[in-house]
């Protein structure tokens, strides 16, 4: 049956000490791994945030300094979230972290990234400010060029609010959690020189 | 050439650890992300420049709109010329032989003429504009354009005006026409009725923001904000904000030639882009870019406590 079979591929590889870990590998010794955590942290807060705005609707902002003060929490975390990601992003390249069947950790930490950058664009697109109708004015035709504009229209406000609150955080939040789950599962790669002896090293 | 998996990198590692907390480390960087957070925001807050409507673009510079209604009128604008998915005025965009933006159809049909003056005029009760519709629906396509065409040139030739004299009465209904969507924009009535045709509570504003691209006032001031597309504006927001920081590639490839000047620019560079995110996934698989991190070894530093430990 394929419910057996997910069940064994998911739950059924997890030790209980892989998800929440009271040890690490002697070589996780370094600031870049702090990336990983501070991203997490970061879209925690763009997320906490971003609810905050959500229950108070889009125009909360204009017309009052709480709502204003919230946007600029939704803002700087959002920066903060792209700057750690990239950071990550990039220290995990020079690990060459995709070693030991870690390919999939590393594609859905692509993923993860292309998929923020839609839902940072979506969110930018929803200000209902004079920069949203630049955006959407200019970005229209880079989407209707390859026609996605025939399905994702951007000057409509609605379409990219409900993407924004909606269907974007769902995609971004399954690929982050799928990401973590992979990165538990597979555990952090070990330094390119590491002796190789079976089993691990010395 | 494929590089065969380590046993040390596929199995368990079983060599020496080192206590770890995981609950703690997120502890530890949610209260340095919220500091960050908190402080730029206290610091720096957040750009809200007010949205621009029809009313202030035919306030702030009457005569752009009017030139922009008459070539609306002519069949001369961005919009009225687009192709797909607002209409079948041209290709739009090609990537060699494929035609996507074309192919993927009209989905938001838009006929520029009707929909942002003819349609909008309809609702005044003025008579000399009801007869003005009158004239120009009676009249041929030809004659339209030709009234439309000579009524531009005309306010072209003429700078900064809103209206010029039809001494012989070569523009036909195309004066009035334009003179009274100017009226109903002055009044801000323009601005509802391009948004709510479809439903009294909008959510939508494909039309207004099509007609306000179409004249020169939105550009102009994007532009003073920075936010044009050779002042890397795909990544830029009013005023002095990091912005989309992150689409600093997509914006990149706007700012040189051959891409800066060409007519499918953004299907080319959506193509390159989209090449570009294919290479980062499939990095790993790209030979001589896998091998980087072996050639360059920053990861000498990374692990360089853990190398020194172990004379590595």
């Amino acid at each position: 049956m394929w419910t057996t079979r997910l069940r064994k591929a998911t739950v059924e590889k997890f030790e209980p000490t892989d998800i929440l870990p009271d040890e690490q590998p002697a070589y996780v010794a370094s600031w870049i791994y702090v990336f990983g955590v501070l991203t997490l942290a970061a879209l925690t807060m763009v997320i906490a945030t971003g609810i905050t705005l959500a229950t108070k609707g889009s125009s909360w902002f204009h017309v009052s300094d709480v709502g204003r003060y919230v946007n600029s929490l939704h803002l700087w975390a959002t920066e903060f979230f792209f700057v750690f990601m990239v950071v990550h992003l990039w220290g995990k390249f020079w690990m060459a972290a995709w070693r030991g069947r870690r390919f999939a950790t590393w594609v859905t930490g692509g993923i993860a990234f292309v998929a923020s950058i839609g839902t940072a664009f979506t969110g930018y697109l929803i200000q209902t400010n004079f920069d949203s109708q630049w955006i959407a004015s200019e970005a229209k035709d880079g989407l209707n060029s390859v026609g996605i504009g025939s399905f994702f229209n951007t000057l409509n406000t609605g379409q990219s609010l409900l993407l924004h609150v909606a269907v974007a955080p769902l995609a971004v939040g399954i690929i982050v959690i799928w990401h973590v789950i992979l990165v538990r599962r597979r555990g952090v790669v070990p330094p390119l020189d590491a002796l190789d002896i079976a089993g691990g090293a010395k | 050439m494929r590089t065969k998996e380590r046993a040390v990198d596929l199995e368990k590692w079983q060599g020496r650890k080192r206590p770890y907390d995981l609950v703690k480390e997120f502890v530890v960087a949610m209260v340095a992300v919220a500091v960050l957070v908190f402080a730029c925001s206290s610091i720096f807050g957040s750009p809200d420049e007010r949205a621009i409507t029809l009313q202030d673009w035919a306030k702030n510079t009457p005569s752009d709109f009017v030139k922009t209604t008459t070539s609306e009128l002519a069949g001369g604008t961005t919009s009225a010329t687009y192709g797909a998915p607002y209409n079948q005025a041209s290709e739009g965009q090609v990537l060699g032989p494929l035609k996507l933006q074309k192919w993927f159809g009209v989905k938001v049909p838009i006929e520029a003429a009707r929909d942002f003056v003819v349609a909008p005029l309809a609702m005044s009760d003025k008579p000399a504009i009801q007869a003005a519709l009158v004239q120009w629906k009676s009249a041929t396509a030809a004659t339209q354009s030709k009234w439309a065409t000579g009524y531009a040139d005309a306010l072209e030739k003429a700078g900064e005006v809103t209206s010029v004299a039809d001494s012989n009465g070569s523009f036909g209904p195309v004066p009035t026409m334009a003179s009274g969507l100017l009226d109903i924009a002055q009044v801000g009535a323009l601005d509802g009725m391009l948004t709510t045709q479809a439903s009294p509570l909008p959510t939508d504003f494909t039309k207004p923001l099509l007609f306000l691209a179409d004249g020169t006032y939105l550009e102009d001031l994007a532009v003073e904000q920075h936010l044009g597309g050779d002042q890397w504006g795909m990544m830029n927001e009013t005023g002095s904000y990091p912005g989309q920081s992150w689409m600093w590639l997509y914006s990149f490839w706007y700012q040189i030639e051959p891409l800066k000047s060409s007519e499918n620019a953004d299907a080319q560079v959506w193509a390159i882009m989209g090449l570009l995110t294919l290479g980062l996934l499939f990095l790993p698989k790209i030979p001589i870019l896998n091998q980087l991190p072996r050639r360059i070894p920053i990861q000498r530093l990374i692990w360089r406590q853990y190398y020194r430990e172990e004379n590595l």
